[in-house]
């Protein structure tokens, strides 16, 4: 590994100095500026591809490298180097980010071909793609903090991207303060737990870290794996965070399907990956972000039932998917490798399902509404088929590679922690309901866009495909959701790979037999998906949405979400901020305020001495001589009182 | 207190005793006449008193400087400035400013008994008298002389450049700047021409009395203008009503309605 | 008679010129009221240059004097000044510094 290893920074670089390019060069770039940025991308992903060869090639137990680039601060009892730690598990993401990424940005060249501001588009990408990889790659909790703040202000950047000159600008905006301000309370989080690891360990490096987790004290352990929890909630948008991914889609689709369904959401899971031996040290961490996990999947599944925007359907269903990965995430080492291979596979068909929508809205004429698609499948055969790939992904049709990674999942779910079956009961049912509300809203949203009998467009429109530079992104894609998780998944060659890192698991037995796992959850798919082909693709699909029922609706609004959140935090957090705003001006600032009109006060009553008339200060000088003279006479008088009465 | 050394004879008693009085009375005058001319009058007999004083207190030298100086020169400058400044000016006697008549009282009756009493309670060393002090022989101007030119020439030649400043100082102060420029005869005279095309009159106007048909003190004086000048008749005579109206100035200077030549010179009963 | 009558004497004098500096409004006897003071003190000073057998007290009152001529001489000129342009020779008229 070491000669290759000095590419390593250049992962980061390339990207980096593309944003840098496009941004200081400014219009004078606009003509070939996403080619710049095309090539940053797809430059860093050769890099990639260059280290995992090479890692593949070298021997299990070599492969986890730490490349120290130099020292970055040292400050008081905390020193921290600037340092690339490459492992399996960070060269996977590298992996997805890069060849996802480079994917995504050819399949923007064409996109946002009649934007004016498309160099700045693909800045801001280059932008993402570099902190991204930081995040990934850095070999500390304080350099992965840099990445992470970085992926956050990219995304709110690209969030907001139309933030000028449309009916939506304003929304746009909001949706991406939104994201911030709701990721920022996640770092917290973040923050916290890399002071606690100060604190007790020293140091918040991953070498030093990780190998003393283990000597942490149940306590301490349980803090940081919670403070840990809750910044990849903000991250990756799991309950109690989750409400800003819906209003994430206001921005272009090539981000949505990069940042938003790929990419930086995963971080929050590779985070907890990460910190995996922090997490085992305390049991209850585990079982909180196991529960997280299972609630955010039961959520999003009920949400995208009823949504009626493609993308917010879409958006709902990573939350969903994300959840899976927490609820792997939790179960210890038997699930880390899963959820990475989960990660990584829904890294592929989301973002296809994603550039299809994004395809679709395209060619509808930038309409995001399902009731107004309709059998497109003649005209977009491409997406058609490629979006139909993701969705037997997704369902989790074998062989296809959602049915690798959800099963595991799922069957890991069934295994019982610490001799409890009770868990292994609860966890793996929602598991398994999750998988059959995912098969009916993901089959409801294929078919109500591609299928149906009469096609329900507005006025003029005319569907084709788009350019090659967007379907060729898409057929990669397809591939990929279609048959990575075969070529990873048979033999356990994933699970394998990241022995080096997650740890070896034990094979414990599920509560119930492995194939009545695997058939059950099979039989449910495949019905939800049966159930949502009769409703949307044999029966005809209103155009406007009916009422429907109280779920339906509570779903619709997210099941009242940004209620909570403004109920909840938003109003009290404005009644301190008036309350403060009120202390300080009436209360402070007016105490305050007595101390000059003090002085003015008293000012005024000795102005009254300044009569201006000579004879007033003449008798003033006067009557002080007369004082003085008293004063010395009686001075005189009592000393020679009492000196003559010695 | 006044044992050997010195003896105050009986005569300066007297002197004292009848002095003194005067004087207070005279300062008191000065605190209460109205008219400011009175007061510079009642400070006049103060000062005089006060160099009678100082001849009767072996300092006769400092006496007829007194006089000299503080009597002539400075009071007759007071009273040369109050002529300019009105001779009439009276005070009301009514106080504007609040409580600053009790102010003054209680200060001056406080500093008369509180320094008065100190002086009068002290305890003096033996009076010396200047007699004895004097290098026998020697008169007071001499040895007067001797000490201001010996010990205190220093004090003599700053005390001159001060009286040099002073009298610049005041120099500096009246002296008035000339805000129009200085006219000349040649400008007076041109100007005077210029203004003829309005009218005024060329040559200066006939001073009052010009065309007087009588010289008695009870006829008053007739003015350029013809009209009668109230002013030259003596005020005595006019409160007493023993004016005798003059005669209206019936002569025909110049026939008004007569062409004459070149621009006509005023006529003494047109309006001016 | 002591020769400490002439000193009360001068006291009181001093008394009556402060006073009339207090009390009266025109400039012109102000400034009396300022030589009655001054010539208090120079009377002071005699008695004592008496009492002591040294010259030095009329020396003093001597330069006294001198002073109070220049002084006189300014002040006047200053009291013209001002009533040349304010046509008032009352004191309290320079009210302008009145805070």
């Amino acid at each position: 590994m070491n000669d290759v290893i000095g590419l390593a920074p250049w992962l980061i670089g390339f990207p980096l100095i593309g944003a840098a390019v496009l941004l200081l060069g400014g219009r004078a770039t606009d003509r070939w500026g996403h080619w710049l940025g095309v090539l940053a991308s797809g430059a860093a992903a050769v890099v990639g591809f260059i280290l995992l060869f090479r890692m593949i090639g070298t021997p299990a137990e070599e492969r986890a490298v730490d490349h120290i680039l130099g020292t970055w601060l040292s400050a008081g009892g905390l020193d921290v180097d600037l340092g690339l730690r490459l492992d399996p598990l960070s060269m996977t993401f590298v992996v997805l980010v890069t060849f996802v990424g480079t994917l995504i940005h050819v399949y923007s060249v064409a996109y946002m071909d009649h934007d004016v501001d498309r160099r700045r588009f693909f800045a801001y990408l280059n932008l993402f793609v570099a902190a991204m990889l930081t995040l990934v790659l850095a070999d500390s909790y304080l350099l992965l903090f840099v990445g992470w703040e970085g992926v956050g202000v990219a995304s709110y950047l690209l969030i907001g991207f139309w933030d000028t000159g449309r009916p939506t600008a304003r929304e746009n905006a909001v949706a991406a303060k939104k994201a911030f301000v709701m990721n920022r309370v996640g770092d917290m989080g973040l923050i916290a737990a890399m002071a606690i690891l100060f604190a007790t360990v020293g140091s918040v490096s991953f070498a030093d870290v990780l190998p003393a987790a283990g000597g942490l004290s149940e306590a301490t352990a349980t803090a940081v794996g919670l403070c840990l929890l809750l910044a990849a909630c903000g991250k990756s948008a799991q309950f109690p965070l989750q409400a800003w991914l819906g209003d994430a889609m206001a921005g272009p689709t090539p981000v949505s399907a990069l940042i938003h369904a790929a990419t930086m959401v995963t971080a929050g899971v590779y985070l907890m990956v990460r910190s995996g031996a922090i997490l085992e040290a305390a049991p209850t961490a585990q079982l909180v972000v196991v529960v997280v996990g299972a609630v955010t999947l039961l959520f999003g599944a009920v949400v995208g039932t009823a949504k009626d925007e493609i993308k917010k359907a879409l958006a709902a269903s990573t939350m969903s998917q994300i959840g899976y990965m927490m609820l792997a995430a939790g179960l210890g080492p038997a699930g880390y490798a899963f959820a990475i291979f989960h990660l990584l596979t829904h890294g592929f068909f989301k973002a296809g399902l994603f550039l299809g929508a994004g395809s679709v809205m395209h060619a509808m004429d930038d309409q995001t509404d399902m009731r107004r698609f309709g059998g497109l499948s003649r005209f977009l055969p491409i997406t058609w088929i490629t979006m139909g790939l993701g969705w037997l992904a997704i369902l989790g049709i074998p062989p296809f590679s959602g049915y690798w990674s959800k099963d595991g999942i799922i069957e890991a779910a069934f295994v019982p922690v610490d001799g409890q079956p009770w868990r292994a009961w609860v966890f793996g049912t929602v598991a398994v309901v999750g998988a059959a509300i995912t098969a009916f809203y993901m089959t409801r949203l294929f078919f109500m866009t591609f299928g149906g009998r009469r096609p329900r467009w507005t006025e003029n429109q005319h569907p084709h495909e788009g350019s090659p530079l967007m379907w060729w992104p898409l057929v990669f894609l397809g591939v990929g959701s279609a048959g990575l998780g075969a070529v990873l998944g048979i033999g356990g060659t994933f699970t394998t790979w990241l022995e080096p890192v997650v740890g070896h698991a034990e094979h414990h037995e599920p509560v119930l037999p492995v194939p009545v796992i695997i058939g059950a959850t099979l039989v449910l798919v495949l019905l939800g998906a049966a159930l949502a082909f009769r409703m949307y693709a044999v029966q005809l699909v209103p155009e406007e949405a009916p009422r429907g029922s109280f779920l339906t609706r509570a779903a619709r609004r997210d099941l009242y979400q940004d209620a909570a959140n403004e109920t909840l935090v938003v109003l009290p957090a404005h009644g301190i901020a008036r309350l403060v705003q009120v202390g300080d001006r009436d209360v402070v600032d007016r105490g305050w305020g007595v101390l000059p009109l003090a002085v003015s006060w008293f000012g005024a009553m000795v102005r009254k001495a300044q009569t201006g008339y000579v004879r007033s200060y003449a008798a003033g000088m006067a009557g002080g001589v007369l004082v003085v003279a008293l004063v010395a006479w009686l001075v005189v008088r009592l000393g020679a009182g009492l000196g003559g009465a010695q | 207190m006044t044992p050997a050394g010195l003896e105050i004879s009986g005569g300066e008693t007297v002197l004292f005793w009848v002095v003194a009085p005067l004087m207070v009375l005279a300062a008191l005058g000065l605190l209460f006449v109205r008219r400011a001319v009175h007061a510079a009058m009642c400070l006049v007999f103060v000062m005089v008193s006060m160099a009678i004083l100082y001849i009767a207190q072996e300092a006769p030298f400092l006496g007829v400087v007194q006089v000299v100086v503080y009597t002539g020169a400075v009071m007759m400058l007071f009273l040369f400035v109050l002529m300019l400044v009105g001779v009439d000016a009276s005070d009301s006697l009514t106080e504007t400013i609040r409580g600053q008549r009790w102010i003054g009282l209680l200060v001056g009756l406080g500093l008369a008994l509180v320094l008065g009493g100190v002086v009068g309670r002290a305890a003096f060393p033996p009076a010396a008298g200047l007699a004895g002090g004097d290098p026998a022989g020697v008169a007071n101007p001499q040895a007067l002389a001797r000490v201001l030119f010996g010990d205190y020439v220093l004090a003599m030649e700053v005390v001159g450049v001060l009286l040099v400043t002073a009298a610049v100082g005041a120099l500096v102060l009246t002296h008035r700047r000339r805000l129009t420029p200085k006219q000349n005869q040649r400008t007076v005279a041109e100007a005077r021409v210029k203004a003829l095309t309005e009218g005024v009159s060329l040559t200066p106007l006939p001073s009052p009395g010009v065309y007087a048909t009588s010289n008695a003190m009870d006829t008053p004086a007739l003015g350029p203008d013809g009209e009668q000048v109230p002013q030259s008749v003596s005020r005595v005579l006019r409160i007493r009503g023993q004016e005798r109206p003059a005669p209206h100035a019936g002569v025909a200077l110049v026939d008004a309605d007569a062409p004459t030549g070149g621009a006509a010179p005023r006529r003494a009963e047109e309006d001016l | 008679m002591e020769i400490t009558n002439y000193v009360v004497l001068a006291a009181v004098l001093f008394a009556i010129g402060a006073t009339t500096v207090l009390l009266r409004r025109n400039a012109m006897v102000v400034f009396m009221g300022v030589e009655l003071m001054l010539n208090a003190t120079n009377l002071a000073f005699v008695t004592f240059a008496r009492l002591h057998g040294d010259l030095t007290g009329q020396v003093l009152a001597f330069f006294v004097m001198v002073v109070a001529a220049a002084e006189v001489v300014v002040g006047l000129a200053i009291i013209v000044t001002i009533f040349r342009t304010r046509r008032s020779a009352s004191v309290d008229d320079v009210n302008l510094l009145k805070g």
